[in-house]
Order: structure tokens, then C-alpha cells, then sequence
């Protein structure tokens, strides 16, 4: 078997830099989808003509692929539109951003569904505001209920930041493709890739479980 | 005075209240009984706006309460509701079930607000439970802490929307007598109840249902003596057999 790492180890350092880029491709698109999708969430749980449309927006999204998404607002769109020439790191945060709030509406609008309308009911005979019932009620019933599906969620993000590599974005998986270009060393590489992502992801998981342990009031 | 004006509610194509009209006085407790599908509960949800009629007005004192949002407010910052289900909130304890709206509605101090609820946690028994999660609690428990949530915000009314009906017969008997012990101590409330016993013991008037329609307003006594109309006749000779006051 031809396996020689001794190319590989002095550019691990630079595969890991690209751990940064994914990670805040991932952050961004997680904070931006997360509220993004909660607004959205909130609209398409009510029934009206601005639910619909979203829902339409969302159905959109979740209908293509994220390699077609990004292709379409990179390059497609710049053709179009005069003057619009987004950067890669810009069409990767607007597209993972858009892209995951179309997912995670979906998650939270069952999150909402989930949550018993009679304590709602009784929110609004005590004269709760709106607010204090989104904050004080929805929210954290809805996110115990849904916690493990947005965990779900947030680690195929990171996990799908790898498409960016193809508009070059320097993130992961584009760094591995120039180091094994310029070592011939493609399997080693990999297996120093396929390690990164997987304790990335891994750690998600494991952050999951015990923020999930600390909702579940009704384990208590 | 609280005025209901030629109330109807359709659900789709059920006509739940049938033109209703009533004045309830609120100093005076009352009990609306019927069969289930009277269109009671929902008359009941239409009095603090958990329902919006189809047509028809409330005022509580020249107030239309579906007039504006404010006025909702006003109308429900008097006038307090207890569920069949219970309704309280799965994620807090007993004490921050309490508290949450002696907080966020009427912006008491943490301290001022525990001190409230504590006491009316007491008030139904519950000086044990302050910490226990609904989860924990028993049917007849969850319902207390449901009452003392309502009373915490000193209603001058309490709307019950058949409290005991979720209960087995040990937990009712032991929610009827914090529900008559408050009567007692001068709590006006409009119930909806399937016990006729109790109706009889606490209510001052009686409104009796059926298919949407308001059939009698009488006082208690007269009521279960000699009630009007045939249908009143029919439904008490069908509920009697329930006997006296427990």
C-alpha cells in the first residue's frame, strides 16, 4: 500500500485554518437562520396570503439542491442584475443563511404546532402579551420539543459547507483540493478532512445532548 | 353588569350560540348547565374574548369588549378563567405558574410576586407543592394551582369552564370544595359545570342551555324545584339521580 503522511503533516496547519472558515460560514448561517426562520416560523403558522407566500419560499428552497442555490445566485444572477457581483464569502453566508431558515422554519413552525394551545389560551385570559408569551411560553416549550431536530440541522450544516468549495470559498474541503493537487496525496489528505469534520460535528452532538438534558423539565 | 346582546357563533356549520342574550350580574354567582354541545363552554369563552362571535356584542359596563384590543385587556384584567384542562404551563413550577403573570402583567418585583403566590398557593392547599412541576402534580392538585393562579391576579370574576370535568370523583370532591370554600369567602364566579349538586349549593342563578339557546334564567332554588320549560324538566330528571350535595 502506498500511504506516506510526511507530505501531508506540515500542511495539516493549513487544512485546519480552513476549519475557521467553515465554522463561521456554519455560525452565521445558523444565528441569520435561526431568527430568520423563526420569522418565518411564525408567519407561516398563522393561515394568510404573506404564510403561503413563504411557504412557497421555503418549498423553494428545500426543493433544490444548496450546489444549484449557490450556482444560481453566484453565477446565475450576477447576469442578470447589472452591477451585482457578490464575493464567494458573500453568496455562501446569504445562500447557507436562506438555506438553512427554510429548514429550520419547518422545524420550529412543528415546534409551534407541538406546544398544547390551551396554556396559550390561558396566557391570553391572564393578559400575557404576545411577546411574553412567544418568549416566556413558545419558545422554551417549543425548543425542548425541537432541540434535537435543530442539533440535526446545525451539524448537516457544517457538514454542507463543503459545497462553498465550489464557488471557492477557502474553506475545508477547497483546501484539501490544493493540498492533494500539490502533494499527490489525496488519501492522506481525506483521512485528515474526514477527521476534522467528524470531531467538528461530533462535538455538536455531544454540546446537543447536554443542552438537551438541561430543557427536559419534564425529566426533572 | 355584564351585557351579552343576540350572540351567534358558528362553527362552520354549526350554530354553537343561537341569538343569546343575558346580563350578568356581577355580584351574583352563577352556574350554566346543560348537555354537552349546549353551546355553555362556548358562551363562556366568548364572555373574556377566548372566542370571537360570529355576531352579536358584550359590554361589561358600556365597555364592547371586541371593540378594541385595550378593551379586551381591561375586560380580562377583571375577570379571571379556570379550564377543563388545567392549562398550566408544562415548563414551570407550581409557584412560577403563579408568578409569571403577577410579573409580566401586573410587573410586580420577584419578591412582591412570590409573596402573592405563595399565598395563593396556600389558599388551595398547596403550601407543599410550590416546586413541583405539573408533571408531578395530580389531577385535582393541577387544577388548585390553576385556581390560585387566577386568583393571584384578584379577578373580581372568575369564569370556570367545567373545572372537575377532566377529574376522577375523589379529585372532584376535593377541587368542589376549594371552589366552594372561595364562594363562601365572597368570590363571584360564573361556572359551567355538569355537577348538579354543586350548581345547586353555589349558584345564586341558574342559566340553563340548549342547542345554542338559553332556555331558563332562574334562580337556583326554582330551579331544581320546579324548572320551566319541558327540556329543563327533561334534563334534570335524567341528571337527579346524581343526589344531594356531596
Amino acid at each position: 500500500m502506498n500511504i506516506d503522511f510526511t507530505r501531508i503533516i506540515p500542511r495539516i496547519p493549513y487544512l485546519l485554518e480552513g476549519v475557521q472558515v467553515t465554522l463561521m460560514i456554519a455560525l452565521v448561517a445558523a444565528l441569520i437562520g435561526s431568527v430568520l426562520g423563526f420569522i418565518i416560523s411564525l408567519i407561516t403558522s398563522k393561515k394568510g396570503p404573506l404564510g403561503k407566500l413563504l411557504f412557497l419560499f421555503v418549498d423553494f428552497f428545500r426543493g433544490t439542491p444548496l450546489y444549484f442555490q449557490l450556482f444560481f445566485y453566484h453565477y446565475g444572477l450576477p447576469q442578470v442584475i447589472p452591477g451585482f457581483l457578490p464575493t464567494a464569502y458573500h453568496s455562501a453566508f446569504v445562500i447557507f443563511s436562506i438555506n438553512s431558515a427554510a429548514y429550520l422554519s419547518e422545524i420550529f413552525r412543528a415546534g409551534i404546532q407541538s406546544i398544547d394551545k390551551g396554556q396559550i389560551e390561558a396566557a391570553r385570559a391572564l393578559n400575557i402579551s404576545t411577546w411574553d408569551i412567544v418568549m416566556g411560553i413558545i419558545i422554551p416549550i417549543g425548543a425542548k420539543n425541537v432541540l434535537p431536530a435543530i442539533i440535526n440541522e446545525f451539524i448537516t450544516l457544517v457538514k454542507e459547507t463543503s459545497v462553498a468549495a465550489v464557488i471557492s470559498v477557502n474553506e475545508i474541503m477547497r483546501r484539501h483540493t490544493i493540498v492533494a493537487g500539490t502533494t499527490f496525496r489525496a488519501f492522506e489528505s481525506l483521512i485528515i478532512v474526514g477527521l476534522i469534520y467528524y470531531t467538528i460535528t461530533k462535538t455538536l452532538s455531544i454540546f446537543g445532548k447536554i443542552v438537551e438534558r438541561k430543557l427536559r423539565y419534564d425529566l426533572r | 353588569m355584564i351585557y351579552v346582546n343576540s350572540l351567534n357563533k358558528y362553527f362552520q356549520d354549526s350554530h354553537v350560540l343561537d341569538d343569546v342574550s343575558i346580563t350578568f350580574d356581577p355580584h351574583i354567582t352563577y352556574a350554566i348547565i346543560g348537555s354537552s354541545g349546549s353551546g355553555k363552554s362556548t358562551l363562556l369563552r366568548c364572555l373574556n374574548g377566548l372566542e370571537t362571535p360570529t355576531s352579536g356584542v358584550i359590554k361589561i359596563d358600556d365597555v364592547d369588549i371586541f371593540a378594541s384590543k385595550d378593551n379586551l385587556a381591561k375586560a380580562r384584567s377583571n375577570m379571571g378563567m379556570v379550564f377543563q384542562s388545567f392549562n398550566l404551563f408544562e415548563h414551570k413550577t407550581a409557584i412560577d405558574n403563579v408568578m409569571f403573570a403577577l410579573i409580566k402583567v401586573k410587573q410586580l418585583s420577584k419578591e412582591e410576586a412570590f409573596k402573592v403566590a405563595s399565598h395563593a398557593l396556600d389558599k388551595v392547599g398547596l403550601s407543599h407543592r410550590y416546586n413541583n412541576y405539573p408533571h408531578q402534580l395530580s389531577g385535582g392538585e393541577k387544577q388548585r394551582v390553576s385556581i390560585a393562579r387566577t386568583l393571584a391576579m384578584s379577578p373580581q370574576l372568575v369564569l370556570f369552564d367545567e373545572p372537575t370535568s377532566a377529574l376522577d370523583p375523589e379529585m372532584t370532591i376535593e377541587v368542589l370544595k376549594v371552589i366552594k370554600a372561595l364562594v363562601k369567602d365572597g368570590l363571584k364566579c360564573i361556572l359551567v359545570t355538569h355537577e348538579m349538586a354543586f350548581a345547586k349549593e353555589v349558584a345564586d342563578m341558574i342559566v340553563y342551555m340548549d342547542q345554542g339557546k338559553i332556555l331558563e334564567v332562574t334562580s337556583s332554588d326554582e330551579f331544581f324545584t320546579q324548572p320551566q320549560t319541558l327540556r329543563a324538566q327533561q334534563f334534570l330528571s335524567h341528571t337527579q339521580f346524581k343526589g344531594e350535595t356531596q
